[in-house]
């Protein structure tokens, strides 16, 4: 256990760094949908529900898993249609519209 | 290893890098939504990577009807709530929803480790820590969470203290540590985990519960750092690399939306979650005389920006408060279609949580081109005939750039180097930093004081009369 500890933390250190990289790139402007996909980023957490279903036993271990299953998966969902939301309305200026030389 | 698990990691890894290549298409408007898809896409696989591989019984996994059970209906049911919400929160409510789904992730990675810790009755100390840290934190964050989505939404929205409450915070804090060093010990006690879960959730209200509405960005942010670090501690838990992955990348961002709201406030973290003077309260108060300030009128005002070359809008707080988004845009439409350049200053800690006027303005329909950060559009404003102030206040205060005062040093818009400037305010209250704004008493400032929706719709419907 103590080599597979020893492993996760360095992904974690790793990772981590890759973050603060790839995060500080991005503009003010996208800070909303960015904090947005993050949330829907760390719903990942379903995944960990999954696995924790799998040996899960006895009704307060189900009824913790049940309430933790609806929790990441209103997380995962919610977090990623929303910021999807949010950035399909972040449009560009439209092409000026060239004014109709036949018409009038 | 079998093929199959082979198959299993590799798909982690996928969205692993699904997750980071998502996040780094978010560095322009043009290509986010692309990256936001990806990330999904990669969510996607992870899932039912983990799905294949708990049926197939990797690492010793053995799925049952009532296992499968609980699994999917929860997540259906909890799916379907947030689809829901997803698709009918209004975009003035999305600090309310991000501090919602913070809640709900810390809160899922706090029961997993519970229910791990409830099911192990001899687990190695590495995971034991992972355990602590994980309830510890995802405890905070779901109760802190849940109390910022109340006070975003109107409730509790004043800095609550009590006398004693660092008293309290104390006992809590004692409780939390003496439990944790229990369970890391390696004594099996329910009944102790519970006593560390009861004092993280108290510390998160207790945490929350003293800071101002106008603070709402920084913890938000925070939270949102808290969440990550508690889903890579059940990644911990659980063995799962994508957890960790996943939860290191969630915390690097939280970080540093943390630090530059922060710094976009002039203060520092620990000033904020210690309690300030950050109450956001505006007192509406009748415009203090001395004859400094000039008010103006909505047609005056009209036909200054009719006959100017450049307009840049500086929208606050005020006008997110106001819902006056839309009024907005369409004073930049009419202003535009009379070949005016208009664009929009945004400082980083307009609205109320990071980046969201943004998002407000772009519901609006105004392209994203016309929205400006701060440190890009602050030497545009010499060469701009009207700035157009609403609702923003202590962003704006030029006295942040002399020493000796409360907003010294807080990065502004440098609103005072435009050839004129027009505020619409309701009245001359301070901003929450409680100083005046010397922008005002400017001879080049005029005030127009009314309610930003009002205000800026008069200012439409004037400026069409103008050009007739």
């Amino acid at each position: 256990m103590t080599g597979s500890f020893v492993g996760d933390m360095t992904i974690f250190v790793l990772a981590l760094l890759v973050g603060f990289e790839v995060i500080s790139k991005v503009p003010a402007t996208l800070h909303t949908p960015l904090m947005s996909g993050a949330n829907s980023i760390h719903g990942v957490v379903l995944v960990g529900v999954i696995i924790l279903s799998s040996y899960v036993d006895g009704v307060v271990g189900y009824t913790l898993t049940f309430i933790a299953a609806v929790f990441a998966a209103a997380n995962v969902v919610g977090g990623y249609v929303v910021t999807d939301r949010m950035l399909h309305m972040f449009k560009k200026r439209p092409a000026p519209v060239l004014p109709d030389k036949d018409a009038s | 290893m079998s093929s199959l698990e082979i198959a299993i990691r590799f798909a982690s890894l996928f969205g692993a890098v699904a997750f980071v290549l998502g996040l780094h298409f978010m560095n322009s408007p043009a290509t986010a939504r692309r990256g936001n898809q990806l990330s999904a896409a990669g969510m996607f696989v992870a899932i039912v990577a983990a799905l294949v591989g708990v049926s197939a019984g990797q690492d010793g996994a053995a799925m049952n009807p009532t296992r499968w059970t609980v699994l999917i209906v929860g997540s259906l049911i909890g799916g379907g709530y947030g689809l829901w919400t997803a698709r009918t929160v209004k975009m003035t409510a999305m600090p309310e929803l991000v501090s919602l789904f913070n809640a709900l992730g810390g809160g899922a990675a706090a029961l997993i480790a519970i229910t791990d810790y409830h099911l192990n009755t001899n687990q190695p100390a590495g995971t034991a820590t992972a355990t602590v840290l994980d309830i510890i934190i995802g405890g905070v964050t779901f109760s802190g969470s849940l109390l910022a989505a109340a006070k975003l939404r109107g409730r509790f929205s004043d800095p609550i203290s009590f006398p004693g409450a660092r008293f309290v915070s104390g006992v809590v804090a004692l409780v939390a540590v003496g439990g944790s060093a229990w369970v890391l010990a390696g004594a099996h006690n329910d009944f102790v985990l519970l006593a560390v879960v009861l004092a993280a959730l108290l510390f998160g209200v207790l945490m929350v519960l003293p800071i101002g509405g106008a603070d709402m960005p920084v913890v938000i942010s925070l939270l949102n750092a808290f969440t990550g670090t508690a889903v890579a501690m059940a990644g911990f838990v659980l063995g799962s690399v994508i957890l960790v992955v996943a939860g290191a990348l969630v915390g690097a961002s939280g970080s540093i939306l943390t630090k530059l709201m922060a710094d976009a406030m002039n203060r520092s973290v620990l000033n904020i979650i210690a309690g300030g003077f950050g109450t956001g309260a505006v007192g509406v108060v009748a415009p203090t005389g001395g004859g400094l300030v000039r008010s103006i009128a909505v047609d005056d005002a009209a036909l200054q920006m009719a006959y100017a070359q450049k307009v840049i809008i500086v929208p606050g707080y005020g006008l997110a408060a106001a819902q006056a988004q839309h009024e907005c845009r369409e004073l930049g439409e009419v202003l535009e279609s009379l070949g005016i350049e208009v664009s929009y200053a945004i400082h980083p800690v307009a609205g109320r949580m990071p980046g969201h006027m943004n998002v407000l303005l772009a519901e609006a329909n105004v392209p994203y081109d016309q929205l400006r950060e701060m440190d890009d559009v602050n030497s545009e404003f010499e060469r701009t005939d009207v700035a157009l102030v609403v609702g923003a206040n202590d962003v704006t205060n030029p006295a942040a750039r002399r020493p000796g005062n409360v907003v010294s040093g807080m990065p502004i818009l440098d609103v005072d180097k435009a050839k004129s400037i027009i505020v619409i305010k309701r009245s001359m209250a301070s901003g929450y930093a409680g100083i005046d704004n010397e922008l005002y008493t400017d001879p080049k400032t005029s005030m127009l004081f009314t309610d930003a929706k009002k205000g800026l719709a008069a200012l439409v419907s004037a400026v069409k009369t103008v050009v007739g």
